[in-house]
């Protein structure tokens, strides 16, 4: 069964773009208004970030991303519901990014079921490896919903096979040694290691974590990548603009037309 | 793939993919480095010569006349630097240097692993960088002063709550953007695989110390130990020897302002979670997002627990018992005064359920408790809490 991600990759034209939200921020409310923004400029894929209080893989900006939304009240209920109302109004594939105890206090199935029910087409775990993926994988695949797996630079090959053999949707690509944060370099390891996967990998493969410009969009599609992942420049577009909600609706869909322009 | 070790359960490696490769590396160091006569030749120096092993089994007089047992002391507090922490700290120092890693990170909370992995540094040459939370470095100025004279740097971490899980969380992160020259070296049984069994390894010296000594001055077995569980290092380390024997074993966990209030009591009152790799009893709200502990020791006060421990709690092995902020002081004072001995706040956790336990021993039954550090860091905070007791 394909899902709409796995349609999106199929009739893409051009890398996509999968741009970046935490839920909840900068409020439950506000955050819904970010997500549609973000839409309608032109976003490929949302990645909807749950806030987890403890965000090891997570820079600076999405910590304080993450705190505001937590701050603002948001849990696993309210995550479903943001879900759900942007899904009654749009086709636009939807990956939910989490850390693992938000799932496993509410039963690794049932949050699976839920996500699915609510219109999320993938979920990644980020402290889910390979050697903990097989409850994740299993209760998405009963669910309908792409297992996402991340992989990077320091992944062996024979480590890859197994990746890809448990994975749906694409391959999460940790472009950068290093948490979520605003970088704009190329990483040549990254480089590298979008050819070696891409012989290893009938799965698209997105490179996400430190990407911010233009160049490293070009760089990173020529050596195969079939998409990018921005999170930390949109993201902070909203930290920057903190009860001005006019501003940073504009602030934030200015910076998605940018950066879809970019996606050639 | 590594095919991690699990306590029934619990514990596991729940991290990001990026921090694979170094736990595998880890975990072959592990393997193949720490068995090896040469490093065990070395870790015998430094435990020995350097640090001042074995510690006494001291027999307490004035406290088996008290308590009606015989009461003994494993006395962890007579280590360097003043504290268990050390066992650890020069043993995965050492390991690290074996792997060819230059740099070394560390938590800290109290500043007890901070300073012990600074005194590790020194020892063994290697840059040693400890991250930790900006309450914890106003709490703690004289372990912060400590761990810069022996040549440390003091991250200060502002992130979240800023105490030791956040400090944990900064450690990791920069972990995983330095994996190719830097070791982590964790504090306690906490963490994913390897690190609950590394850590334990490292400490089980003190159990088997413990073991050796007790039948040689006894020709038996203890009827009971008692042990404080932060992370659960000291207390894992003493019990380890002992599990298949009938001594029943006891754990003391921070209750902080007692039922109803702050508390860093992750066994007796939590529930099972993902926190910092690893599956085990958290102190956690319904959606799963990480509560702020409590204590009147910085060493105990950690929302999360050694996955070992949740094995042997499930298990009926090890009993865990909740000590408040209240009982902890009172038993700081009473060891002062009953023996002389002035005992870290985490340790008169276990002073203090030794004593409530103690009643159910016969005169003859023999008592341990795992004295895992000395009081001196605690000084002015007790005086400032027992006021008109003093
Ligand atoms: C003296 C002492 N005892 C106990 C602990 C608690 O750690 P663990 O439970 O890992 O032994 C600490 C931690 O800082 C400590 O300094």
């Amino acid at each position: 069964m394909t899902t709409r991600i796995g349609r999106a990759f199929l009739a893409r034209t051009r890398p996509l773009l999968v741009a970046c939200l935490v839920a909840g921020d900068p409020d439950i409310r506000e955050s819904l208004a970010m997500i549609r923004e973000v839409e309608r400029a032109g976003a490929d894929i949302i990645e909807v970030v749950m806030p987890f209080s403890d965000p090891v893989a997570d820079g600076p900006v999405m910590q304080q991303a993450i705190q505001r939304a937590l701050s603002a009240g948001m849990n696993t209920d309210s995550l479903f519901s943001l879900i759900r109302d942007f899904r009654s109004e749009s086709e636009t594939p939807l990956v939910l990014l989490t850390y693992a105890n938000p799932v496993v206090q509410r039963g690794i199935g049932a949050f699976y079921r839920d996500a699915a029910r609510a219109g999320a087409d993938g979920v990644a775990v980020a402290d889910v490896p390979l050697e903990e993926a097989e409850p994740f994988c299993t209760a998405a695949r009963d669910a309908g919903i792409d297992p996402i797996l991340f992989v990077s630079q320091t992944t062996s090959d024979t480590r890859l096979e197994r990746i890809v053999e448990k994975a749906g949707g694409f391959l999460y690509l940790v472009a950068a040694l290093g948490v979520t944060g605003v970088r704009g370099n190329v990483d040549p390891a990254t480089i590298e290691c979008i050819r070696r996967i891409k012989g290893i990998s009938p799965l698209p493969v997105v490179p996400g974590f430190g990407i911010s410009s233009s160049h490293q969009v070009q760089a990173y599609s020529q050596a195969g990548a079939d998409g990018v992942i921005v999170g930390s420049v949109i993201v902070k577009e909203v930290g920057d603009r903190v009860g001005r909600p006019g501003e940073m609706r504009s602030a934030v869909r200015e910076m998605v037309r940018a950066l879809v322009a970019d996606m050639v | 793939m590594i095919e991690s070790t699990r306590f029934g359960e619990y514990g596991g490696c729940f991290v990001p993919e990026t921090l694979m490769a170094a736990l595998e590396e880890l975990e072959d160091g592990f393997r193949t480095i720490v068995p090896g006569t040469a490093f065990q030749q070395e870790m015998d120096y430094y435990l020995h010569e350097y640090a001042g092993r074995k510690t006494p089994l001291t027999f307490c007089r004035n406290l088996s006349r008290d308590l009606g047992c015989r009461v003994y002391l494993k006395r962890e507090d007579l280590l360097h630097s003043g504290a268990h922490k050390l066992n650890n700290a020069l043993g995965q120092a050492l390991l690290a240097r074996c792997m060819g890693k230059r740099r070394i990170i560390a938590e800290t909370g109290a500043g007890q692993h901070g300073v012990a992995t600074a005194i590790a540094g020194a020892a063994l040459g290697m840059k040693v960088e400890v991250y930790m939370g900006e309450e914890d470095i106003a709490r703690q100025a004289l372990n912060v002063a400590r761990m810069r004279m022996l040549g440390a740097s003091v991250l200060p971490v502002r992130s979240g709550s800023r105490t030791l899980k956040d400090a944990i969380n900064e450690a990791l992160r920069d972990w995983v953007a330095n994996v190719r020259d830097t070791h982590y070296l964790i504090g306690s049984v906490v963490g994913p695989h390897p690190f609950p069994t590394l850590v334990r390894d490292f400490q089980t010296v003190i159990g088997r110390e413990t073991r050796a000594q007790v039948l040689e001055k006894e020709g038996r077995l203890p009827d009971a130990i008692v042990a404080c569980v932060g992370g659960g290092s000291n207390a894992i380390g003493m019990f380890t020897p002992f599990l298949g024997d009938r001594t029943q074993l006891f754990g003391a966990e921070a209750g902080g302002e007692g039922p109803g209030g702050r508390h860093g009591a992750t066994l007796c009152r939590g529930r099972p979670g993902v926190l910092h790799g690893t599956y085990t009893y958290l102190i956690q709200d319904a959606f799963g997002q990480i509560l702020e502990s409590h204590s009147v020791s910085a060493g105990l006060d950690y929302p999360g627990v050694g996955p070992e421990h949740s094995y042997l709690m499930d298990k009926g092995r090890v009993t865990y018992r909740e000590v408040t902020d209240d009982e902890a002081v009172d038993s700081f004072l009473y060891l002062s005064r009953t023996e002389g001995i002035i005992p870290a706040l985490e340790s008169a956790h276990a002073v203090s359920l030794a004593r409530s336990i103690a009643p159910d021993l016969r005169n003859d039954d023999i008592l341990i408790v795992n004295l895992s550090g000395r009081g001196d860091k605690d000084v002015s905070q007790v005086a400032a809490l027992a006021g008109d007791r003093l």
